[in-house]
């Protein structure tokens, strides 16, 4: 497959989104911006669970749980106030390598907690060794034993943020500050910088699309694909089936924390409504309905149904119709809504293989 | 004793109170082609999982090239060089003819989950390999304008072709085919029989398990045989036609 | 603790334990007849309990009761029917997805009903404060009650598949579909029957022991979920070991609520079930063959 041919969807996606945020603004629309911003985000995670459903062949019903461990390890590092610590050692060094941020609080004291970059990193490594360990026993497992654990996982990632003062408890953490990127740009939520955090946010999720499609098209993307297809056969062809669907959730949790990072800095909050077990059916609700192998259907499903549940389009039925999807997905197009024989043409266009 | 490539010793498994493989030793020198043969139910299916890595045995040894591989995991026995086939032909349904072979080339290959992330250019030289060998060997196999089609979509027997072609991909030193004839008619057969006779020309060395006689006279070179779990006999072609034991245990007492 | 306070956590522990392990046989019964894991399970006990809650308001208890029962046994079927039959050959995985779908519509359709407060049948017998002396320790006599129907159901159905047609029809099914249809069992009937069953136990559950933990509508899925643990506990399929699992969990959530603050009781069933799938996939009770269950 020529670059070109492989890149052109990543092209046409950024293409639609440029075109989509003049039409808002010129329409004077822009707080539309808002929830395509924090639907972007949560298609960050939405992309890692497709790769981990659609190509490793992996039910995970504990996915929020990431996004969590994600978004709450950078609140709490943010906003933690380690004044306290301020002349020892550790903190000197700190403080040295630029991993700490002074802020003023309500009352104008100082407060000394870590930069964002330091959260985002220390995030992403928590997120990446839990998935790892996690990981090590459960992807043993087969069919619905997998998917009880994985259920259960996010229980207790629930039940933890729930539980433990340090993190909030029902309340969550709030005044998680800005996170500030280079050349003076920033990840907030103030509708001055709307235009800016939309085009941040899509920058990422571009970004995570093309290490994504990467992937899918690489020797490693087949071998994925293959264990999907026929565990034992691919077994037999010499890949480490598990040593692959391991490092498949691995890169998946990533993809979530990192989700769930940016969209606390956001927000300027996260709480416990983050990690409910409704939260992770959702996100396997949207990769079904994409199209389990379907990367660029996962993401249009996650920015459309995250989009319409935002703006509260299906008020309390929320929670009831991503079940529904969940049903009719499974019954009716077990491949996913874009896979139907009516849309093969179009998708075609797209993409010329058969997987997408 | 070098020139012995695969080696069983003393093969034990059982499945609850079933004595599925007693005690079955077997050696498969170099370069030939080793049936392994007997009536339902004589074992040969477990006996060929067992050499295979998918099931480990209770007791016993499997040695390759002298080296003991006794219950290693599927994809490391690949690695070595052993491939196999599967007796219901279970090409990758959604990918094309062309990507079922490339799957093959999986153990001769290295790029990563971080390089194929990335797309770094030591990928783009190890991905245009992969497709080219892949191809030349869909060309071996007069397969090449089937490169594009969905592995599903294939008549049977080209569907078998393909798993042979995607086997050969991995370069083995050793081919274990699992009843290759099974659902083939008579020139299908045929023509598997040359087939596998010029895979032995290239030097890899096939142990081939199989109901159809006609194949297993035609191409053997040595020829094992397996009844309720035992090696009862192992001869040329001729020799085990012709022995009274085999001769009983697939007609019956009557014809010995 | 002193021998009374143990008695009152031993029997506390018994009552939500038997609850849990007539989830757990629920799961039980779906499980061996269609390899499924029906993760609506605990909505059983739920629509259940708010139907006779409904029902008592002008019905006399016992008649609330056997209505609801036979409500949601039927109920169960119809999933059955609309969800479970149309995917036919799908893959396990996908089923088990669409039980999720169920359960999820299931309780948003009971709060749409019903609403989210939190109500409860009133107690069998007595009254909220009347108490039942056992060896020291004060009980509601209503958990008595939830004793002797977990009992009654158990043994109901012991006997039920030992002795009857039908219910050795259904093992059948459980053991080999194929053999079953040739013996001219109708097994699509059998999946549909499995599923009224084990609505109807759930049912029947969730009204005893509404009185003593309430009900509200969103109580199925954490309900589910330690009745899996329970079943996986026991040995998914095995209903005798779900009893002693069922107990053995409701034992140890009362002994960490004795130990430790309210808030870890909900921790232990999750615990319990990582630990088991873990390292005893096949249950505790199991023979260890679990190469079925392990992939790699």
């Amino acid at each position: 497959m020529t670059p070109l041919r492989r890149y052109l969807p990543v092209l046409t996606a950024v293409l639609v989104v440029v075109l989509l945020q003049v039409a808002l603004s010129a329409a004077g629309a822009t707080y539309y911006l808002t929830q395509l911003t924090m639907s972007a985000y949560y298609a960050l995670v939405v992309i890692g669970l497709c790769l981990l459903m659609g190509y490793a062949g992996q039910v995970s019903l504990g996915h929020a749980g990431f996004f969590a461990i994600g978004g709450y390890t950078s609140a709490v590092l943010t906003t933690c106030n380690l004044s306290a610590f301020g002349q020892t050692s550790w903190i000197t060094s700190c403080r040295w390598l630029g991993m700490l941020a002074e802020r003023r609080d309500l009352y104008g004291a100082s407060i000394l907690s870590f930069a964002p970059w330091a959260g985002f990193l220390a995030a992403m490594c928590l997120a990446g060794i839990i998935a790892f360990l996690i990981g090590l026993p459960i992807l043993r497992l087969k069919g619905h034993y997998l998917a009880m654990a994985t259920l259960g996982f996010g229980l207790i990632i629930y039940r933890i943020v729930l539980a433990a003062p340090i993190f909030g408890q029902a309340d969550g953490i709030s005044n998680v500050p800005p996170f500030p990127l280079p050349f003076g740009l920033e990840v907030n939520g103030r509708p001055a910088f709307r235009e800016q955090n939309y085009y941040l946010a899509w920058a990422l999720v571009m970004a995570a699309m093309v290490l994504a499609v990467n992937l899918v098209h690489s020797r490693v993307g087949r071998a994925l694909r293959s264990i999907h297809q026929g565990e034992e056969v691919a077994h037999s062809l010499g890949i480490n089936t598990y040593r692959y669907k391991l490092a498949t959730f691995v890169a998946s949790s990533l993809f979530a924390a990192a989700g769930g990072v940016f969209l606390t800095h956001y927000n300027g909050s996260i709480g416990p409504s983050e990690v409910t077990v409704m939260k992770s059916v959702r996100y396997v609700a949207i990769v079904a309905v994409g199209g389990m192998a379907n990367l660029w259907g996962a993401m249009l499903m996650a920015i459309l149904l995250n989009f319409l549940s935002l703006r509260g389009v299906m008020g309390t039925y929320d929670d009831a119709v991503f079940g529904a999807i969940l049903i009719v997905i499974m019954l009716a197009a077990p491949d996913g809504l874009l896979r139907l024989p009516r849309w093969r043409r179009p998708m075609h266009f797209l993409s010329r293989r058969p997987h997408g | 004793m070098d020139d012995i490539l695969l080696e069983t010793r003393n093969l034990q498994r059982f499945f609850g109170g079933l004595h599925a493989v007693k005690d079955v030793s077997l050696k498969v020198p170099r370069g030939t082609i080793q049936a392994v043969i007997g009536p339902n139910g004589a074992g040969k299916t477990t006996l060929f999982n067992l050499i295979a890595g998918t099931l480990p045995p209770h007791d016993g040894q499997v040695l390759f090239r002298g080296r003991p591989i006794t219950a290693w995991k599927p994809h490391a026995i690949a690695e070595l060089g052993i491939a196999r086939t599967f007796q219901t032909t279970r090409l990758f349904p959604h990918m094309t003819v062309l990507e079922n072979v490339m799957v093959g080339r999986h153990p001769r290959t290295r790029c990563g989950f971080l390089a194929g992330m990335l797309n770094l250019p030591r990928t783009w030289r190890e991905d245009r390999e992969i497709q080219s060998s892949a191809l030349a060997i869909l060309r071996d196999l007069g397969l090449e304008g089937l490169a594009d089609q969905t592995a599903s979509n294939l008549p049977f027997g080209k569907q078998r072709l393909v798993e042979f072609a995607r086997a050969l991909a991995t370069e083995p030193t050793l081919l274990l085919l699992d009843e290759p004839a099974a659902g083939l008619n008579i020139y299908e057969t045929r023509e598997l029989a040359s087939l596998i006779l010029r895979i032995r020309q290239r030097g890899i060395t096939c142990l081939v398990v199989e109901h159809d006689m006609s194949l297993v006279m035609d191409i053997s070179d040595d020829v094992a045989v397996l009844d309720g779990g035992q090696k009862i006999a192992q001869g040329p072609p001729r020799a085990i036609q012709s022995n009274p034991e085999v001769i009983r245990i697939y007609l019956g007492d009557n014809h010995a | 603790m002193d021998f009374a306070q143990i008695v009152q956590y031993g029997l506390a522990g018994i009552t939500v334990g038997s609850v849990y392990a007539i989830v757990a046989i629920g799961f039980n019964i779906i499980y061996n007849t269609t390899g499924v894991i029906n993760f609506a399970q605990g909505e059983f006990l739920i629509i259940g309990a708010m139907t006779a809650i409904s029902l008592s308001g002008f019905l006399p208890l016992p008649v609330a009761i056997l209505l609801a029962v036979l409500l949601t046994t039927a109920v169960g079927g119809l999933i059955e029917l609309v969800f479970i039959r149309p995917a036919r050959d799908a893959s396990v995985l996908r089923l088990i997805v669409i039980t999720i779908g169920v359960s999820i519509l299931v309780r948003e359709a009971m709060l749409h009903i019903w609403d989210e407060k939190v109500r409860s049948l009133p107690y069998f017998t007595g009254t909220s404060v009347s108490t039942v002396s056992i060896l020291g320790a004060h009980i509601s006599p209503q958990v008595l009650w939830v004793l002797a129907v977990s009992a009654v159901v158990v043994t109901g159905l012991t006997l039920f598949f030992r002795y009857t047609r039908v219910g050795r029809a259904m093992r059948a099914c459980a053991d080999d579909r194929m053999a079953a249809r040739l013996c001219g069992i109708n097994e699509r009937w059998m999946v549909t029957l499995s599923f009224m069953l084990s609505a109807g136990i759930g049912a029947l559950a969730g009204c005893v022991v509404s009185p003593v933990t309430q009900t509200q509508y969103d109580m199925g899925a954490p309900l589910a979920i330690k009745g899996f643990t329970v079943a996986v506990l026991g040995g998914l399929g095995n209903s005798l070991a779900a009893v002693a699992a069922g107990l053995l969990l409701g034992l140890l959530e009362q002994a960490t609520v004795s130990q430790f603050p309210n808030a870890y009781k909900e921790a232990v069933s999750i615990v319990v079930l990582l630990l088991v799938l873990v390292f005893r996939p096949s249950g505790l009770f199991s023979r260890g063959e679990i190469s079925a269950l392990r992939s790699a």
